[in-house]
């Protein structure tokens, strides 16, 4: 999400970071990109016009402090509106004194209800919670049996009975009373804000159940409508926040600065995939720092220290270092990373990748094949591939079921790799790193 | 602490290099020899005893006008014309106002300032000052955003005929299936729907629900099965007893995967297969969607060469402008739109009637 923007952003403050000064009219020209920037990331035309006129205001404001050039100027208001926009904190939830947690999910149709419900409870079980789903979109045909397969899936109990929606759910919440489940959520149908009947309905199921927690499921792809039916879902329920889905399409995702910024409530989750797992906190002042192009760089560490082996990827820092990262290690560290999750994921949180390799079409599945020729070598192959002669080609590429071509190419791409690693000071150890190798009382070679 | 930097020194290095080595060699193609024996796992069709799809269950009740599909829409538009046509001047506030009213139907920012530009000159030409002239130079310009083509959908003089659908999650795929074969069926043809979403918990039960309700005949299989092989079958089934439309409903799918839009290439290959004649690849667009669907809409193009698109929702706030400028762009015809969750609620598309109840000032309200 926001990778467009992003990009977008990117040229414009290029453009003008060099400049000393600029005059009225190239600001005005720099607001301008900026507007159509926004807009065309479906940020609603209205909010765009005040957060335009904010960032005009400071940066006229601001003029007089010389230890910034203008377009830095410009670039750090416009990071600070960001960051009120998206709004400050992430979500951290108060559990009730007395359970169950009620959650409630509400929103327009084909938002991504049902799945971010058994999403969010798989999220509640690995806060070490026992949650229940309740069915109570009894529109929809199959709705309740879409919620049941998934609630398999998430390992979570689903409750539902025909009728009545609000009567489901208050049966619900005291299902989950009775045997004990401490979080309730509450799945409910599809509905139109301008659909006054069935927002009485939610309304009522509102009232009847009392929810702690309400979250409106928000479409990362939504256009202008966004603030429109967002206003009015929170008129009726008092959101509590948002739930973001699709995040993993390719939508510019303005509207969730739209919507944040007319309902005041925060972005609290966001969905990113079809698998269950695929669901996460949102933090908002990460997020603001990733459009203006600096990366996740703290969503990946966490990423990193969760999902990583620390000994493997400290073995492989040394190596790095070492100049002496060889197939073998790069096997290995190759299955590490693959634990992170998608590469085009991962890599969107890096700072600093070219836009090219960022927008390559990553092909997963090219992994796969990867890993296979590497495994097909033997350990000397691996640790000095120089001596790969055309026998031995022929071997790997049968063991690894593929062609010598392919063997030949990959053997070239690690050649290049090297290269790579080594103009990026990887080759031995710089300045900085020194002390690093100095306590590990080692002392390496240069290459 | 240093093995935090540590990790993360490792991995952007890593990273990169990986991701180097895999957008390369995916550059070059690494070609695998090995074949990969497609298996196919579930070859058991579940399926009901047809209804006999002569007896519809479906009385159709006259199609929802367009007026009431664009009621909301037209709001906006409304009070912006009847400002113009109320005699005011053209002024500046006048263009500003126009320009946000189309921005907010979400027409993208090209598309608007290309109607603005266009009105512009018009107005310029006939030398005029007059919020009437305006008015009439805006629909003409909005008008010549349709693309001059025919809006049927198309039957092959062959039986059985195919009718391809298609789009990301949630637009209103399986809903719009239903509507379609209720409107067959009403037309006396003989409908099978072919349950190609195994991926989308639930989604087979869904579309039989629809079956159901229309008296359409339904092939499915189990979750996870090739959905190739069970529009295959709804083919087979459809030749074998005479049907004279095959309405596939397939798995909504984000157009950035291409794994899926891979899986759609086969699924459009065998829907076009003999005995089969695809006529239709219809891509839904939610009228709620932003300028993401014009990227759909060319994804979706590209992979499975759409023939029309299908605006739903429009019976909310939204404006649906995505459509317009996804017509344009593609030069494929809106051809259907949906305005609820009945079955009757799709509407023939005519760019026309659309404008009419668009911009028409006077209500009876
Ligand atoms: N108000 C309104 N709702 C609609 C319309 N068309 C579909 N819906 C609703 O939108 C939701 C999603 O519709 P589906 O038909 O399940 O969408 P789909 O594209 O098949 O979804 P997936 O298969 O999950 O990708 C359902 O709640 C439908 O009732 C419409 O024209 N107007
Ligand atoms: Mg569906």
């Amino acid at each position: 999400m926001f990778d467009n923007l992003a990009d977008r952003f990117e040229e414009i403050f290029t453009r003008i970071r060099g400049k000393g000064r600029l005059s009225e009219a190239e600001v005005d020209s720099v607001l301008r990109e900026i507007r159509v920037a926004l807009i065309e990331a479906d940020v609603n035309v209205g909010v765009v016009r005040s957060f335009v006129e904010r960032v005009r205001e400071s940066t006229v404001g601001e003029e007089l402090r010389r230890s910034l050039s203008p377009a830095q100027h410009v670039i750090k208001a416009v990071n600070g509106e960001l960051t009120r926009v998206l709004g400050g904190d992430h979500l951290k939830i108060t559990y009730a004194s007395r359970p169950p947690t009620v959650v409630l999910m509400a929103g327009l149709q084909g938002v991504g209800k049902t799945t971010a419900a058994a999403k969010l409870a798989l999220w509640f079980r690995h806060q070490g919670r026992n949650p229940l789903l309740v069915g109570a979109d009894l529109q929809r045909p199959a709705a309740v049996e879409q919620l049941r397969v998934l609630g398999v899936q998430a390992g979570v109990p689903v409750f539902s009975v025909d009728g009545d929606p609000v009567k489901t759910a208050l049966s619900g919440t005291e299902e989950a009373r009775r045997i004990g489940r401490d979080v309730v959520i509450v799945d409910t149908a599809g509905r139109l804000s301008i659909d006054q009947e069935l927002m009485d309905e939610v309304r009522h199921i509102s009232e009847t159940i009392s929810p702690n927690y309400t979250f409106l499921v928000v479409d990362a792809m939504i256009g202008q409508d966004a603030v429109n039916s967002a206003k009015v879902f929170n008129e009726t329920l008092a959101l509590d926040g948002i739930i973001l889905t699709k995040l993993d399409g390719d939508a510019r995702g303005g509207a969730a600065l739209s919507v944040r910024h007319v309902v005041g409530k925060p972005i609290s989750f966001v969905s990113t995939g079809e698998k269950l797992a695929d669901f996460d906190l949102f933090y908002p002042d990460r997020m603001a720092n990733r459009i203006l192009g600096m990366g996740d760089v703290l969503t990946l560490i966490e990423q990193a220290e969760r999902t990583l082996d620390k000994e493997v990827a400290e073995k492989g820092a040394k190596k790095l270092k070492g100049g002496k990262f060889d197939l073998e290690d790069f096997l290995e560290q190759m299955q590490q990373v693959k634990k992170m999750g998608p590469l085009k994921g991962v890599l969107s949180m890096l700072p600093g990748i070219p836009k090219e390799i960022r927008n390559a079409d990553i092909n997963e599945g090219e992994l796969v094949k990867v890993e296979a020729i590497i495994s097909s070598m033997t350990k000397a192959e691996r640790a000095n591939p120089d001596m790969i002669d055309g026998s031995r080609r022929i071997r790997i590429a049968r063991g690894a079921g593929t062609t010598t071509n392919a063997v030949g190419t990959l053997l070239k791409q690690f050649k290049d790799m090297q290269k790579m690693m080594r103009s990026m000071g990887m080759g031995g150890p710089s300045p900085t790193k020194r002390s690093a190798n100095r306590a590990n009382g080692k002392k390496r070679k240069r290459r | 602490m240093m093995t935090l930097t540590v990790i993360a020194i490792v991995l952007l290095v890593l990273l990169a290099s990986t991701i180097y080595v895999v957008a390369r060699g995916h550059a070059k193609r690494l070609t695998s020899s090995g074949p990969s024996a497609m298996t196919r796992a579930f070859e058991e069709i579940v399926s009901r005893e047809p209804a006999d799809p002569g007896e519809s269950a479906v009385e159709v009740l006259p199609a929802a006008d367009m007026r009431r599909g664009v009621g909301r829409a037209r709001s906006a538009f409304r009070k912006l014309f009847s400002t113009m046509l109320s005699g005011s001047a053209v002024n500046q506030r006048l263009w500003d106002d126009l320009e946000e009213t189309l921005l907010l139907s979400d027409l993208g920012m090209e598309l608007t300032s290309w109607v603005i530009d266009g009105a512009k000159k018009q107005v310029e030409a006939a030398n005029s000052v007059d919020g009437t002239t305006l008015a009439e130079a805006v629909r003409q310009q909005l008008r010549s955003l349709f693309v001059d083509s025919d809006r049927d959908l198309e039957f092959s003089d062959i039986a059985p005929t195919v009718w391809l659908i298609v789009g990301v999650n949630g637009v209103g795929k399986t809903t719009s299936i239903g509507k379609l074969a209720a409107m067959a069926g009403a037309d006396g043809k003989r409908v099978v729907l072919a349950a190609a979403d195994t991926f989308r918990a639930a989604a087979a039960d869904q579309l039989q629900m629809w079956a159901e309700r229309t008296g359409a005949d339904i092939v499915r299989s189990v979750p996870g099965a090739d959905p190739s092989s069970v529009v295959y079958d709804s083919i087979q089934r459809a030749a074998a007893r005479g049907y004279d439309l095959v309405i596939a409903d397939t798995a909504g799918r984000l157009h950035t995967k291409s794994n899926l839009m891979d899986e759609l290439r086969k699924l459009r290959r065998t829907a076009e297969r003999e005995p089969a004649h695809l006529t239709e690849v219809l891509l839904v667009l939610d009228a709620t969607t932003g300028q993401n669907g014009l990227i759909q809409a060319r994804e979706f193009a590209k992979a499975a060469g759409i023939t029309g698109l299908v605006l739903t929702k429009l019976d909310g706030s939204a404006k649906g402008g995505i459509a317009l400028a996804a017509e344009r762009e593609l030069g494929v015809p809106i051809k259907l739109v949906g305005v609820g969750e009945k079955v009757t609620d799709l509407i023939l598309f005519s760019p026309d009637e659309f404008l009419d109840a668009l911009l028409e000032v006077e209500d009876e309200e």
